[in-house]
């Protein structure tokens, strides 16, 4: 590697932004799945370096972001129970449902304590057995054997205090489905690293196979997403789309096989709303019946309605790459980070509130 | 949400978790998801889960995508 690869990091980049100059003619439309790495590339002013023949766009990598209006007002609807405590990851606070929010909710007395990670989720229901605990469980292959691992704990210890309200998603069937789609048209996908941790490379084979999108795994530093940008341009320019890994320090080709076993042990898949995108088949991990005493769904009949997202916001056109945020009438003037009209604007990983964010700071290029 | 930080396992605690450091930062997590975990190992953790090794070194791939870089890009 030393030999071709130089040791000052500014000189890699630079000298992977001109390959991909050279690479990418014609030009290509290349999709970033990962809410980290679209807040990556503003944070290391990666879209400065881009060849204008590249064009990256944002999907639907960030879980709240993609949580249907459904979800959260199912969500919201469990913090009115007086005996209920509600357990959830801090993203999932300020997202607006129908009328009300998380936070709001809390304000007014609701118990809503912020978790940050499964395993406190499950301490809250030990710790007080007077009490139901709720755990709001989003999040994708990353987020899901967590879950899984603290259902099959409940089970063993026979607890009957903690429920789940699993909205859990995968990320291969949105991939699909956005490779399938004709107003999207992408020529390459940068898969999500540590979604890939868990999956493996063989579950997205199916997007080269039958679409010829070229795909690469990338890390998250400067270097690895500009990588993984060259890897893509070379598969296209050859015309040999295949899912490369440029982060094998972590992702394993066979994904994390214990990890799997985990989640197949608790979930089976079925169809599941992604906001944006529509049911997507066999797109959601959802308990099992054997676990359905953990369900929220099962013991309290929450119910997940088709709800119509908010009046005005785009998330569902942002998450498709279809519009940069900023094409939002709301955005900047309605809707800001601290005012959010959708999901994107309240996540961290939210491309909406990433352009806002990177906007102020000056870290864009207007290419148009 | 699905950033992931890589901490070094600093003592194993029981069958399932141990402490790990995080920077200067010592925190208990949950090793379910790692089978044959030790101490001294690279992990990566979220949401407070270990769910990978980390390896030190990338491998392969990179090094052949070098040397086309070098071709293409120049000196
Ligand atoms: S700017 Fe706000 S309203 Fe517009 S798409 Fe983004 S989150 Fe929705």
């Amino acid at each position: 590697m030393q030999a071709h690869r130089p040791g000052d990091p500014r000189k890699r980049v630079e000298l992977l932004s001109k390959a991909l100059s050279e690479l990418a003619d014609p030009p290509i439309k290349v999709m970033e799945v990962c809410g980290t790495h679209t807040v990556s590339i503003f944070r290391q002013g990666l879209r400065t370096l881009l060849p204008a023949k590249i064009s990256l766009v944002s999907g639907p990598g960030c879980p709240v972001c993609v949580t249907s209006q459904g979800e959260i007002d199912a969500a919201l609807s469990l913090a009115s129970r007086e005996d209920t405590t509600i357990a959830t990851y801090g993203d999932m606070l300020r997202v607006p449902g129908t009328g009300t929010t998380l936070a709001e909710e809390r304000s007014r007395g609701a118990d809503v304590r912020v978790i940050t990670s499964a395993d406190e989720a499950l301490s809250l229901a030990m710790n007080d057995r007077t009490r139901s605990v709720v755990f709001l469980a989003v999040g994708f292959e990353t987020t899901a054997p967590a879950t899984a691992s603290v259902v099959l704990d409940a089970w063993r210890e026979g607890l009957d205090n903690f429920m789940v309200l699993d909205l859990h998603k995968s990320v291969p069937p949105a991939l699909g489905a956005l490779a399938s789609d004709p107003d999207v048209n992408l020529d390459a996908f940068l898969l999500p690293g540590h979604v890939s941790v868990i999956t493996g490379l063989a579950t997205y084979r199916f997007l080269p196979e039958r679409f010829g999108i070229a795909c690469a795994v990338a890390g998250f530093e400067a270097e690895g997403i500009m990588m993984a940008l060259v890897e893509v341009a070379r598969q296209i320019r050859m015309k040999r789309p295949r899912v490369a890994s440029l982060y094998s320090r972590a992702v394993r080709p066979q994904g994390n096989v214990a990890a799997r076993n985990v989640m197949d042990r608790v979930f089976t898949l079925g169809d599941a709303p992604w906001r944006g995108l529509g049911v997507i088949p066999s797109s959601g991990f959802f308990l099992r019946k054997e676990f359905a005493r953990f369900d929220a769904v099962e013991r309290l009949g929450v119910a997940v309605k088709e709800t119509p997202p908010p009046v005005g916001c785009r998330c569902g056109e942002v998450l498709k790459g279809l519009i940069d945020p900023p094409f939002c009438d709301l955005f900047g003037r309605s809707c800001t980070p601290a005012h959010p009209v959708g999901p994107c604007m309240v996540s961290t990983e939210g491309s909406c509130a990433a352009y806002y964010r990177f906007q102020k700071r000056g870290y864009l290029d207007w290419k148009d | 949400m699905c950033l992931a930080i890589p901490h070094r396992v600093i003592a194993l605690k029981g069958p399932n978790r141990a402490l790990a450091l995080a920077g200067p930062v010592e925190v208990e997590i949950r090793t379910d998801l790692v089978p044959h975990i030790k101490e001294g190992d690279m992990v990566l953790v979220h949401a407070g889960f270990a769910i990978e090794r980390l390896l030190e070194e990338e491998t392969g791939e990179l090094e052949k995508l070098w040397e086309e870089i070098r071709e293409l890009a120049g000196p």
